[in-house]
């Protein structure tokens, strides 16, 4: 990407955050906290995503078949299946289905895939009114806007704004004003467009192929209106909605509400085997009900539309199990400031929109966002079908990495990059990447690399060329490294007195920046009877996997792998620092290793504040340890770490050694790595980063010593504070 | 069902801030009458011994009927207490548009037929709509809508549920 459109694009995210940020962040956050709730009050919430899951897996395995079973089944009921191959095909039988009807209206409820196909624009181009009779739907079509989330698609809009466009548009004879006159307006409003329709298009959530029934999940009844207002019934649903049996429907309904907006459950969830026999009712007859007309055709159009491809692509395979029930947009710190007009691509938006927009309308749909996924990993746990969605956004962004042409500028990384990566991929992408190679020759050069980077000149030439904004501080490398300290200095707990043995494993952070917190952990564990090495080792991948850069991620993958391998036959422990890394050897690592050395690894592999726990409650003493005597500290988790369910360790063991801790409850820190470095980023970042900011900032916490446990987290809030912060490791040190 | 699983489903109903009134087959007349607002529509009810016959609610109406009333007064096949669910079964005599329509949404059940929670529910769903398939719809609170700035109850459903819980039946 050139220096002008990296500032092209930062002035688009600017423009986002100023018009839409504020109503997006409201509702958003408030749909994030409400699914904590939500699920909070299941008994087993873990078991109804597993179940969710594997009904998931099964349904797309065997996809072909229930395609065939789920016409048999709606044939039988009396209706039509259609499978459309992509979204031409689809609206042509749509509209041949409209034209046998000779329908002048029709009306639709909520769905996604209909936008997908942009069916509205092809009817009415062939003179059919269409309407949308969800009320933020139908506030989109007034406005002529794009939904910008999956969900609630006008949660930009605020009431304000609402009441403007319809008193502008309607010219009603009282103005509106509001949430309840704008609600009676549009229902009234659309209950004669409903009246007058002779057609009504839902989609579907669910599609039972045993029995041909549509779940439908809803809250203002509109999709109940829609259907039974009219008597031809077109459903509009893309194949992976299919499940085998009605009875799958259970685990579903359970989660799609809660995980959604929040809610335990909508006020509708509409089952259908359409054509049915409720009577349409025409109000302009005499009949009384029993005695109208129930004659209705049903037409269940499945849409393939790239589909049944994704399904042959191991990497994109996992999409398909999504429910769109918007977790991953909630949970995500970036979407929450932007919503899905940033964050968002031809149709779909938030987390999981990569996979769609790859698999239904091609990758390129999704390159503008898709570097709006900072891999920080906190949807993952929130994913109702455990859809692993920071490695959809990877490898994506890896394939799109390789459709780049040579940069001229590529002799400026050219050194630093001893990757795996095609001639090609974006200059910034490879510069952070290989921040690895980067870190040996900044300490191996220091003081001189430190101040070569801040010189204004550099400065102007890092932004120019390889979009790193000016405005953030570079890390100041050390000269002596982690490592190359504890050669000099030596294990100080010997063979014989030791409880345990560890490796501290020097991530590149720890090794090259943030010593001082790898001396600190050193401290720490010997106090604690630990006989601690601190080996050469590589970066583990991190760096590259987090600019899609998957090849050199899996090369270091290995190479790191077979650095620590040896110690972990050896009994000895592997305890990490930094989150990221941790994260790397616990959940990417499976992907890039074989089964059995993932799994050696990983259950070998603690983060520190984790191990030290873990010694504390087995006798070590804890009193070897710096103890706080009621000092107040205010800590802010790792997202990875926290996706790991390793936070509460840190809190556990800070207030066990009599720290008084106050934990931040945002999502991520908004600098995610490189993120924050990024021209393009950096006001998004500050943006998420002011969430912490002010939580920290607070009267409760602003005396607070600031706390934090990834590297990144540190950088962002030195930049929001004007206090300084540190690990949590550094606190208890017995040498501080 | 048990008397715990009716206690509960009571309890949700609370939450989501729809009344009841339980009352027996005998007394079923008089409880209807405070629970509906005129002018009320219904369709037949198949409880034994409970009947719209000799209260205000005109049933069988025709789309003026519909049109003009206040309150429609259903049957519920059942209801899943942990959710405060009512279950519709969308049917020839008009149950959903009766249900669907009016400000009032007035659902009679059976005690008897109050299940624990939704896994139950799926299974009487399925199987009542295994063998032959049909319409059902899972109906908890007033229709809502949070697309205009706030959470507005009473959307393009009825705004205002009430479940009359018969006893004896």
């Amino acid at each position: 990407m050139s220096s002008e459109s990296r500032a092209a694009k930062a002035a688009k995210i600017r423009q986002t955050l100023a018009a839409e940020g504020e109503a997006v962040a409201a509702n958003t956050k408030g749909f994030n906290e409400g699914r904590y709730e939500s699920v909070g009050g299941l008994d087993d919430y873990e078991g109804l995503k597993e179940r969710a899951r594997a009904i998931k897996e099964d349904a797309i395995e065997r996809l072909p078949e229930l395609i065939e079973q789920v016409r048999a089944s709606v044939e039988a009921n009396g209706g039509t299946v259609y499978l459309a191959d992509d979204a031409a095909d689809a609206n042509r039988y749509i509209a041949e289905v409209v034209a046998d009807r000779d329908a002048d209206t029709l009306v639709k409820s909520k769905s996604m895939t209909t936008e997908e196909i942009e069916v509205n624009d092809h009817l009415e181009a062939r003179g059919t009114d269409v309407w949308e009779t969800d009320l933020g739907e139908f506030v989109l079509q007034v406005a002529d806007e794009a939904p910008s989330h999956i969900v609630a698609p006008a949660i930009h809009k605020s009431r304000e704004g609402i009441a403007e466009l319809f008193n502008a548009h309607f010219e009603p004879d009282e103005p509106l004003e509001t949430a309840e006159e704008l609600t009676q307006f549009a229902r009234e409003y659309l209950g004669e467009r409903i009246e007058e329709a002779e057609v009504g298009m839902t989609g579907a959530n669910f599609v039972a192929a045993d029995t041909g029934t549509l779940a439908l999940v809803t809250s203002e009844g509109n999709a109940r209106k829609t259907v039974q207002a009219t008597d031809t019934h077109v459903a509009v649903a893309g194949v992976e909605k299919l499940v085998p049996n009605l009875r799958d429907l259970h685990p579903f309904v359970e989660l799609i509400g809660r995980s959604g907006t929040g809610q335990d459950i909508t006020s509708y969830i509409s089952l259908f085997s359409p054509p049915g026999e409720s009577p349409t009712v025409e109000f302009d007859g005499e009949a009384p009900l029993s005695e109208q007309d129930a004659d209705r055709e049903f037409h269940l159009v499945l849409l393939d539309n790239g589909r049944m491809a994704m399904r042959e692509d191991d990497q994109l395979r996992e999409t398909l199990y999504c429910i769109r029930c918007s977790a991953c947009a909630n949970s995500c710190a970036n979407f929450q400031q932007v919503g899905g007009h940033a964050f968002g691509g031809e149709t779909y938006s938030g987390g999981i929109a990569t996979g769609w927009e790859a698999g239904v309308h091609g990758e390129d749909s999704a390159s503008e966002f898709n570097d709006l996924c900072t891999g920080c990993s906190r949807c993952v746990n929130q994913c109702p079908v455990k859809i692993d969605i920071p490695w959809i956004n990877t490898v994506v962004r890896d394939r799109l990495n390789r459709e780049g042409a040579p940069s001229e500028f590529e002799f400026l990384v050219d050194g630093l990059s001893p990757d795996a990566e095609p001639s090609g991929l974006d200059i910034q992408k490879r510069f952070f990447g290989n921040f690895g190679t980067l870190a040996k020759l900044g300490s191996a050069t220091a003081p001189l690399s430190n101040w070569l980077a801040s010189a204004d000149a550099s400065r102007r030439l890092l932004e120019r060329f390889v979009g790193i904004d000016s405005r953030r501080e570079l890390p100041s490398f050390e000269r002596e490294t982690l490592v190359e300290w504890f050669a000099d200095r030596g294990p100080r707990v010997g063979p014989e007195a030791a409880d345990r043995e560890a490796v501290l494993y020097p991530d590149v952070y720890t090794n090259h920046i943030q010593t001082e917190r790898g001396k600190a952990a050193v401290r720490t564990l010997e106090a604690l009877g630990v006989r601690v090495r601190v080996p050469e080792a590589p970066e583990s991948g991190r760096a590259p996997l987090s600019q899609g850069m998957v090849a050199t991620a899996d090369e270091l993958a290995s190479e790191t792998y077979a650095a620590l391998a040896e110690h972990v036959d050896a009994g000895r422990d592997v305890v990490v620092i930094e989150p990221s890394d941790l994260a790397m050897f616990h959940r990417e690592y499976e992907r890039l290793l074989p089964e059995a050395a993932h799994e050696r690894l990983a259950d070998a592999s603690y983060e520190v504040m984790e191990y030290v726990y873990g010694l504390l409650e087995n006798g070590a003493p804890g009193d070897a340890l710096a103890g706080g005597d009621g000092e107040r500290v205010a800590y802010h988790s790792h997202c990875q770490q926290r996706t790991l369910g390793l936070a509460g360790h840190t809190e556990a063991v800070l207030e066990a050694l009599d720290y008084d801790v106050l934990t931040s409850d945002v999502e991520c820190c908004g600098m995610a790595g490189s993120f924050g470095y990024k021209s393009e980023y950096y006001d998004l970042s500050r943006a998420v980063g002011e969430d912490l900011g002010e939580q920290f900032r607070e009267p409760d916490a602003r005396d607070r010593t600031v706390v934090a446990s990834g590297t990144s987290c540190l950088e962002q809030l030195d930049s929001l504070l004007s206090r300084p912060s540190r690990h949590p490791v550094q606190l208890v040190d017995p040498g501080r | 069902m048990s008397a715990k699983a009716t206690d509960e489903f009571e309890e949700s109903l609370e939450g989501l801030g729809v009344t009841w009134s339980r009352t027996t087959a005998a007394a079923f007349e008089a409880t209807l009458a405070d629970a509906v607002t005129g002018p009320a529509v219904g369709v037949g009810l198949p409880f034994e011994g409970v009947s719209l016959a000799g209260t205000d609610v005109t049933s069988d109406p025709t789309p003026a009927e519909l049109d003009a009333a206040a309150t429609g007064v259903t049957a519920a096949e059942f209801a899943i207490a942990d959710y405060g669910s009512v279950v519709l079964r969308p049917d020839a005599p008009g149950t959903e548009p009766v249900a669907l329509y009016p400000e009032r949404h007035v659902a009679v059940l059976a005690e008897s037929d109050v299940v624990p929670d939704m896994e139950t529910a799926f299974g009487r769903l399925a199987d009542a709509m295994t063998d032959e398939a049909g319409d059902a719809i899972i109906a908890t609170g007033p229709s809502a809508t949070a697309d205009m700035g706030s959470l507005v109850k009473g959307a393009h459903g009825p705004k205002d549920v009430h479940v009359v819980v018969l006893e004896d039946r």
